[in-house]
């Protein structure tokens, strides 16, 4: 019997008024993305934005609401982007995407920032009786956007970053689960030195909070060791993509490795405006669940397989409902 | 198999005093001027007595202007800036049924941009750039480029909803882009650009471009020229195999790069012409006519200089207008003097450049 849990990895696209009134308030260059440090304008046009996509999730009925990460000029590079120790360097290629941030060149000591809690504290404001989901880059994702130009050695680096995140995740407010986000797993895996190192990075990150743990992997199925190795991770589950991976390869780590208790499945597009409906999504749910023999799940989250902010905001919108709309009524699903 | 690029003699000038002769050209966009923004915003704003009647007006006013700009620096072959076009992508999609707008997507930062949606099946309508292209030719007195954004790129910056994959979509867009050019041929283009930025991101996809490009010219005579320019990628990601495309003319960008990427193209054998970037359109620094020499002689290493087409790197767009300007007329001078130097002997065309220390 599993409970099906909507939810979304965050990093909205900006309501299209705000989009207008920032790009306005801030200009288009590369200096002129966030810094941490914005004016009062700037955070008035974020407050209202961020009301606004927190009341189209509660709006919805999506079981797990996110801040929506508007501020994150450079997505999941934010955390280090905005950091006093980073500088930012020229504008590169997010993954395989029509996509570009600031290439985060690490100067220094990665200390406390609380930035992102702040974030997560005036969501939480906004919040009556709905879950807060918190969504961080997962340690591996977040030090392989980046450039280390302090701490001299990649196991270092990775340690060093998921200790940061750990410090940020400490500062969060109460929050009922937490997304990492872990793109780069999939997409540039981490060689054999590093490989082993990776579940305990991101443990470190999973400890700093008592909520669940997911962490979301997307683009493609994870290599068999590379998973094997994540299964090592001390998280509650892990997040796949059914729709632009492949999907055997996916099965086949799950079946042959085992997964945590629960799981998360990205059967909604973040990367096509086609909105799924309801059905097809509740289709997808069970054939998933279906499919892997080798255990039943006590909770399943359904989700975009990516962060949403590729699409035009009324898709986006769209498919909160699709996604809200899919685990709706409380149908067990037999795995 | 490259086509037949022995149709680049139709674009030496009557007058041309050399012996020798590099087809000068421009990849398509130049700074729009200050006047148009504001004739498009006002456009826009509903309360503005400025009607769409006014911007085609406009639109025409801005391209009679930059293709006689593009005429006074020189150019054996011009273009009309692209003031009718904001964006490579829209202005296509906004003209072929099956596609809609759901509005901007980021790019990165603040900068956004409609990425269109194809919801059905896509189809030829009315002609896209049959109209722009009389009413510049009328107004030239060279002949006149057409650039035409790609099918694989149509079909990449597009969000998909209706075809197995994004491959059959970019052929059933290179089918209307085949049509497109009958059409243009008809009304006497010579010269199109096919532009597949789109490439250089993905370019494991090159067999996709090939059979693309196998549509696009079914049926074109000859005597057309077919350019394909592909801009900022990794160039040994896609030669040899682009040798076997079906084209007169590959156009890169080499300038910004300072070249590193020339000797890329040396071996196996070059088979299309080369129309070679030597000027960088990502610097408002003017190269100087005797850079911009040199620049063009690291084409010669890849092509013999009747294979040879000079261009900018890129559209230039984003130039201040009189530096785009100045680059243009510099990079003509440079191309004269380049092919009086090869019809006196003076360059070595087995080592045209210098070698480094």
């Amino acid at each position: 019997m599993t409970e099906l849990v909507s939810t979304t990895p965050g990093l909205y696209p900006l309501p299209d008024w705000a989009k207008q009134e920032l790009s306005d308030l801030k200009g288009h260059q590369k200096h002129d993305l966030i810094s941490g440090t914005e004016g009062a304008d700037i955070v008035s046009a974020y407050d209202r934005a961020r009301e606004e996509v927190v009341s189209e999730q509660t709006d919805a009925g999506l079981d797990r609401v996110v801040e929506g990460q508007l501020r994150w000029d450079d997505m999941l590079a934010h955390p280090l982007t905005v950091h006093e120790n980073v500088e930012t360097g020229g504008i590169v290629r997010y993954y395989d995407n029509n996509n570009f941030y600031r290439d985060p060149q690490v100067r220094g000591e990665l200390t406390f920032s609380g930035d992102v809690a702040a974030e997560l504290d005036a969501t939480a404001d906004l919040l009556g009786d709905e879950s807060l989901q918190a969504v961080l880059p997962g340690p591996y994702s977040l030090s392989d956007l980046a450039t280390d130009e302090h701490y001299g050695d990649e196991a270092d680096f990775l340690d060093a970053v998921s200790e940061f995140l750990a410090g940020e995740v400490d500062a969060f407010p109460d929050h009922e689960t937490l997304f990492l986000l872990e793109p780069s797993l999939v997409f540039s895996p981490p060689g054999e030195d590093v490989d082993e190192r990776v579940p305990e990075a991101i443990s470190a990150v999973s400890d700093a909070t008592d909520a669940d743990v997911v962490v979301h992997t997307y683009w493609g199925a994870l290599d068999e060791k590379v998973y094997a190795h994540l299964m090592d991770a001390d998280v509650d589950a892990i997040g796949f993509d059914f729709v632009a991976g492949d999907r055997d390869q996916t099965l086949y780590n799950v079946n042959e490795y085992g997964t945590k208790d629960d799981i998360a499945l990205g059967l909604v597009d973040g990367q096509n405006t086609l909105v799924e409906d309801p059905e097809t999504v509740r289709e997808r749910v069970e054939w998933t669940l279906d499919n892997i023999q080798s255990q039943t799940f006590d909770t399943a989250y359904v989700t975009s397989n990516t962060e949403l902010f590729y699409l035009p905001e009324n898709r986006a919108t769209e498919k909160l409902a699709a996604l809200a709309a899919a685990t709706e009524d409380e149908l067990e699903v037999e795995a | 198999m490259s086509r037949d690029a022995e149709n680049r003699e139709q674009f030496r000038p009557e007058n041309h005093d050399n012996e020798h002769f590099l087809l000068t050209t421009v990849v398509g966009s130049y700074p729009k001027p200050k006047w148009l923004n504001r004739a498009n915003d006002l456009a826009e704003d509903p309360d503005s007595k400025f009607t769409q009647e006014h911007l085609h007006e406009a639109h025409d006013d801005a391209c009679r202007v930059i293709t006689h700009e593009h005429e006074r620096s020189g150019l054996d072959t011009v273009v009309d800036g692209e003031m009718r076009r904001e964006e490579m992508v829209e202005y296509f999609a906004h003209r072929i049924p099956g596609y809609e707008f759901n509005g901007p997507v980021k790019v990165w930062g603040h900068n956004y941009f409609d990425k269109p949606s194809v919801v059905g099946e896509v189809e030829y309508d009315e002609p896209w750039l049959v109209d722009e292209f009389e009413f510049t030719s009328d107004v030239a007195s060279k002949p006149v480029k057409v650039p035409i954004t790609g099918p694989y790129t149509l079909a990449s910056w597009s969000f998909n909803e209706h075809y197995d994959s994004e491959a059959d979509l970019a052929y059933a867009l290179a089918d209307l882009v085949n049509e497109e050019i009958e059409k243009l041929v008809e009304a006497g283009a010579t010269y199109i650009q096919i532009d597949e930025p789109a490439l250089a991101t993905t370019p494991d996809d090159h067999a996709i471009v090939g059979e693309c490009l196998e549509r696009i010219v079914a049926g074109i005579s000859d005597e057309v020229r077919i350019g394909l320019h592909v801009c900022y990628g990794d160039y040994s990601r896609i030669y040899p195999e682009l040798n076997d495309y079906p084209i007169d003319e590959f156009d890169v960008e080499l300038c910004n790069g300072g070249y590193e990427q020339i000797d890329v193209f040396t071996d196996p054998e070059f088979e299309p012409d080369l129309a070679l970037g030597v000027l960088d359109v990502h610097t408002t620094e003017v190269e100087t006519v005797e850079e911009i020499k040199e620049n063009i002689k690291q084409g010669l290493k890849v092509v013999p200089p009747e294979k040879l087409t000079v261009s900018p790197d890129c559209g230039v767009k984003l130039l201040p207008r009189e530096v785009a300007y100045q680059k243009m007329e510099n990079m003509v001078q440079a191309a004269r003097e380049v092919e009086a130097e090869l019809d006196a002997g003076e360059i070595d065309l087995d080592a045209p450049v210098p070698q480094a220390d």
